[in-house]
């Protein structure tokens, strides 16, 4: 009998707000542990939070970029439990009324089709803490700096059947917030973190499997690997006649496993119930469609765009405005170099393979898209070969320099002069005896094939630097000659 | 000089009668010799106190003096004083240092007053009785059996006793007008949100209000325009612009409409105390006013609802008490379970704990819609109730308590006969309208409150209601016996 996976992702998009969601503590990544944590975010006796407007105005954004529907009245609750990195023993969050209500948005998946997922909700909520088991022999270390961090916390639809669907509608949504600015979208540091709810079921089943929540998935590729591998054990369960239970869970990335956390026995009662010290977020239209109004680009429009202004083709569109830093530096290098086609080339090409190579995101690119764009310029203008293009691009990865430097450093500009290369050319011809003869014994149709072994020895006489249009056009007419 | 009204202290402070280091000093031996009588102090801050005078004294010599400049207050231990322990009468907090200042305490400073120290009160303001405090039990100056009231018992005692001039309260269901009442004295619980929370250890969030506990009606005011005001670090206070509260404390009553609502004049009422109050409502009649007989039809339901709204939200407010940051931390935990249940256990007392309990179970999943909703619905009657009735008259009055000042111990072991203490008190809490509570009278030797009751931001009437009173009548010129 044929499985059929469903699956839900909850997000949280860290906001990318200066200030914390109810104190005026900052938000900075990085900082020693306690220093960014004030009064309130400790949970002193007789603190108050005061709710930060632009986490507001950052919830609407997201509502109105997935044009979702917009909760006028919208109520802070306060989610009770106990845990040392929860300072109030609650935390601030909204369950029965919040801020973006249902709405969807389109996915694209390999094979170009186009799967549409629907948005539950989204919320604003507090972060908590961090405990920090490690630092400390049998005692727990608290840092409470990400302690009231505004998040976004978006839930989807259970719409999902497969990792590939999941990973694509994730990837949509971090383009979405990076897009319109509400969250700087580094996973590696934790401000986009998604849970994974999964459950299988006899594909044409009505009924809803029993799910598990793999909490706190930090990449998409441990989303794929995460919901991948939790598929599989649930099946192999059930098909052992085995029983799913409702659980959380965390995924295991040295492993690539999943395990329990907990139970749903050993789940809190949050009792939930309106926050007394916030009132309500009354919102008038007037303020969406101001929001609305001053959207920047979304991916969707981004996608079109690049497509009609750049030429560039769908899949290479849709690869390049996904990623809200990859098309920003996509369009800045292929407006400094002024051949978009090159740069973003480039970019799917040998850029990415070395990020892919160092594991490091666009942002932490060693080559600026100005750095590459000064490259490209030099391939353009002939200065350099595409093959020279390519060592000169692994020195600026090294900061050994800019591309003129290198290229001066390294010699590796170009021949263009005539005489040079003639003088190569009729050198590797005089030294090629056996090809000659092969060349004048082939059919006049078949000899352009065999120009590339001359071309190969001409190229690697001049260290590459001769420009091959030139080589060939000297070549063919030497070689010709002579038959 | 002990009977003076802080209105007298001030012009005498002004005159140059008196200095206010001479004031305070005095006011510090009489708390030092006879403070262990009544128990009204938990924290006496002499040197602070001498040091605020000194200053006071400076800027009352350079003539830059305003009214409150140099009068010595007690605050209740409730409000976060920077650098002085704050323990909210709790052992949990009895090593508690703020290292902030309230809102409230902020204003009083930037007034130039002195802080004589931290008075007693029902531990974490839950109780009627000051003998849930663990720095022991109150004793009323009018009684040396009797209680205080609860739970600002400590600063009612103050003032009662002499050993300060006026104090803060804070009133929860009655904690400010229920204490006053049963120690002869004039207090005001203003509207929800007139007086900043900042600072001060939540009980329960949306019906806690700051106010002061004096010897008259002007007093008082005096207090009031210190304390109201918009604060942006509290979301829930007013931005209802303030008035002078002194102002009109002397407008004529002719054609004041009263309320009297019969729910409130039932058999259930002591007969002696039902003829203190129509006597104060006779001498009313006399200075101009009408009565008329209205109708709060839900009052009975405030006991039921208020015992589940309050103790809800203190269930999540006292959650943060929990052994990780600030205040008691049980010896020796064995682990995280056994440090929260340990530390919780030890540092709170049987109240505390009764009510915790009582809100986590009306919050808990199932219970939610049957306790807290329900609850709420009922406030929303009552707020009706009253806003109605408001329409028709002026002002509502009738008794404070259903008796006077009862034996200390007399009421611990029935916890609900001890609730019924707040039958006339909570509704205006649940409402969050105005109340006051004046001295009309006596039984027995022991004082008799009435309440008088105005609408939202109608304090500087419910004031001048007070003060023309006071003004006709010596009830509040009363003092302890043995003083």
């Amino acid at each position: 009998m044929e499985w059929e996976a469903v699956i839900g992702l909850e997000i949280h998009a860290q906001l990318a707000t200066t200030t914390k969601i109810f104190s005026g503590a900052s938000t900075a990544f990085g900082a020693e542990p306690n220093v960014q944590a004030c009064a309130i975010d400790l949970g002193l006796p007789g603190t108050l939070p005061v709710f930060n407007k632009k986490a507001l105005e950052m919830a609407v954004m997201f509502g109105t970029a997935i044009d979702a529907q917009i909760n006028k009245r919208s109520v802070f609750d306060r989610k009770n439990y106990f845990y040392p990195d929860s300072p109030k023993g609650y935390q601030t969050s909204q369950l029965f009324h919040p801020i973006v209500g249902l709405g969807q948005l389109d996915i694209t998946l390999s094979d170009g089709s186009n799967k549409t997922i629907g948005v539950t909700r989204a919320h604003l909520e507090e972060d908590a803490g961090k405990s920090l088991h490690e630092k400390f022999a049998d005692m727990t270390g608290i840092d409470l700096n990400r302690a009231g961090t505004p998040l976004l916390e978006i839930v989807s639809e259970p719409d999902m059947r497969s990792a590939e669907e999941a990973v694509a509608y994730a990837k949509k949504i971090h383009g979405i917030v990076t897009s319109i600015g509400i969250c700087d979208g580094n996973m590696a540091e934790g401000s986009f973190r998604v849970d994974c709810n999964v459950s299988v079921r006899h594909k044409g089943d009505d009924k809803l499997g029993n799910r598990t929540e793999t909490k706190n998935i930090n990449s998409f590729k441990f989303i794929e690997k995460a919901i991948n591998g939790e598929i599989i054990r649930q099946i192999e369960i059930l098909e052992d006649g085995g029983h799913i239970p409702q659980e959380t869970r965390l995924y295991d990335a040295d492993k690539d496993q999943t395990r329990t956390m907990r139970s749903k026995e050993e789940a809190n009662d949050y009792r939930y119930f309106p926050c007394p010290d916030l009132l309500p977020i009354i919102i008038e239209d007037d303020y969406i469609e101001a929001i609305r109004n001053q959207l920047p680009e979304l991916p969707d429009a981004r996608r079109l765009r690049f497509i009609d202004q750049y030429s560039l083709s769908q899949t290479d569109a849709s690869t390049l405005s996904t990623n809200k830093a990859q098309a920003d530096y996509f369009e800045a290098a292929a407006k400094q170099s002024k051949d978009a086609k090159l740069a973003a080339n480039w970019l799917l090409g040998e850029v990415a393979k070395m990020l892919n190579q160092h594991d490091l995101s666009i942002q932490q690119s060693p080559v600026s898209a100005a750095a590459l764009a000064e490259l490209l310029i030099r391939i353009k203008d002939n200065t350099v070969s595409v093959n020279a293009a390519k060592q000169v691009f692994e020195a600026i990865w090294n900061q050994e320099g800019n591309a003129d430097q290198i290229i001066k450093e390294k010699g590796l500009k170009q021949v263009t002069d005539s005489g040079s290369i003639e003088k190569i050319v009729r050198e590797v011809v005089a030294k090629s005896d056996k090809q000659v003869q092969q060349y004048i014994a082939a059919e006049p149709e078949k000899r352009g094939k065999m120009l590339g072994f001359f071309m190969g020895q001409i190229m690697k006489a001049s260290q590459g630097k001769a420009n091959p249009g030139q080589v060939q056009a000297i070549l063919k007419p030497i070689l010709d000659a002579l038959c | 000089m002990f009977s003076k009204t802080i209105a007298q202290l001030s012009s005498g402070l002004q005159n140059g009668e008196f200095s206010s280091s001479e004031i305070t000093r005095a006011y510090l031996d009489r708390i030092k010799s006879l403070d262990s009588k009544y128990n009204a102090y938990i924290t006496v801050t002499e040197e602070q106190a001498m040091q605020q005078a000194s200053a006071a004294d400076k800027i009352i010599a350079a003539g830059q003096a305003s009214a409150m400049t140099g009068i010595p207050i007690a605050h209740k231990d409730i409000f976060c004083t920077e650098g002085v322990r704050t323990s909210a009468g709790s052992k949990m907090l009895d090593n508690f240092i703020a290292p902030y200042d309230a809102t409230i305490i902020e204003k009083f400073n930037a007034a130039n007053t002195v802080s004589l120290g931290k008075t007693n009160m029902d531990e974490f303001a839950m109780g009627s009785s000051n003998e849930n405090s663990y720095y022991g039990a109150v004793i009323n100056p009018w009684g040396e059996n009797r209680v205080p009231g609860g739970s600002s018992g400590g600063s009612a005692a103050a003032v009662a006793a002499q050993l300060a001039p006026v104090a803060t309260g804070t009133d929860t269901g009655g904690s400010i007008r229920q204490p006053c009442a049963l120690t002869n004295l004039t207090g005001i619980k203003p509207t929800y949100g007139r007086v900043s929370r900042f600072g001060m250890i939540a009980f329960a969030s949306s019906l806690d209000q700051a106010g002061p506990i004096a010897k008259t009606a002007e007093d008082a005011a005096m207090m009031l325009n210190v304390m109201a005001g918009f604060d942006p670090k509290d979301s829930t206070s007013a931005t209802h612009d303030t008035s002078d509260y002194t102002a009109s404390l002397n407008q004529p009553l002719a054609g004041l409409k009263i309320g009297l609502p019969k729910e409130f004049f039932s058999d259930d009422l002591n007969p002696l105390i039902a003829e203190k109050v129509q006597a104060a409502l006779k001498e009313y009649q006399a200075l101009g006013a009408e009565l008329k007989e209205i109708s709060l039809p839900n009052t009975a339901l405030s006991i039921p609802a208020y015992y589940i709204i309050a103790p809800a939200e203190a269930s999540s407010n006292l959650s943060r008490f929990d052994g990780v940051k600030f205040g008691y931390r049980c010896d020796n935990p064995e682990n995280l379970e056994d440090m929260y249940k340990r530390t919780r256990a030890e540092g709170f007392g049987s109240e505390v704990k009764r009510r915790i309990l009582v809100g986590t179970y009306a919050l808990s999943e199932g219970f939610y819609d049957a306790y807290y909703k329900k609850a709420q619905q009922i406030r929303r009657l009552i707020q009706q109730d009253y806003i109605s009735a408001l329409q028709e008259v002026d002002v509502i009055m009738g008794p404070t308590t259903p008796q006077p000042a009862f034996v200390i111990g007399e009421k611990t072991s029935d916890p609900i006969d001890m609730y019924m203490e707040d039958i006339y008190t909570l509704s205006l809490n649940l409402a969050g309208l105005p109340g006051m509570s004046i001295p009309c009278g006596q039984i027995e030797g022991l004082p008799v409150g009435l309440q008088i009751i105005g609408n939202y931001f109608a304090e500087e009437r419910l004031l001048n209601v007070a003060n023309m009173f006071q003004q006709a009548t010596d009830w509040h010129q009363n003092t302890a016996p043995g003083l």
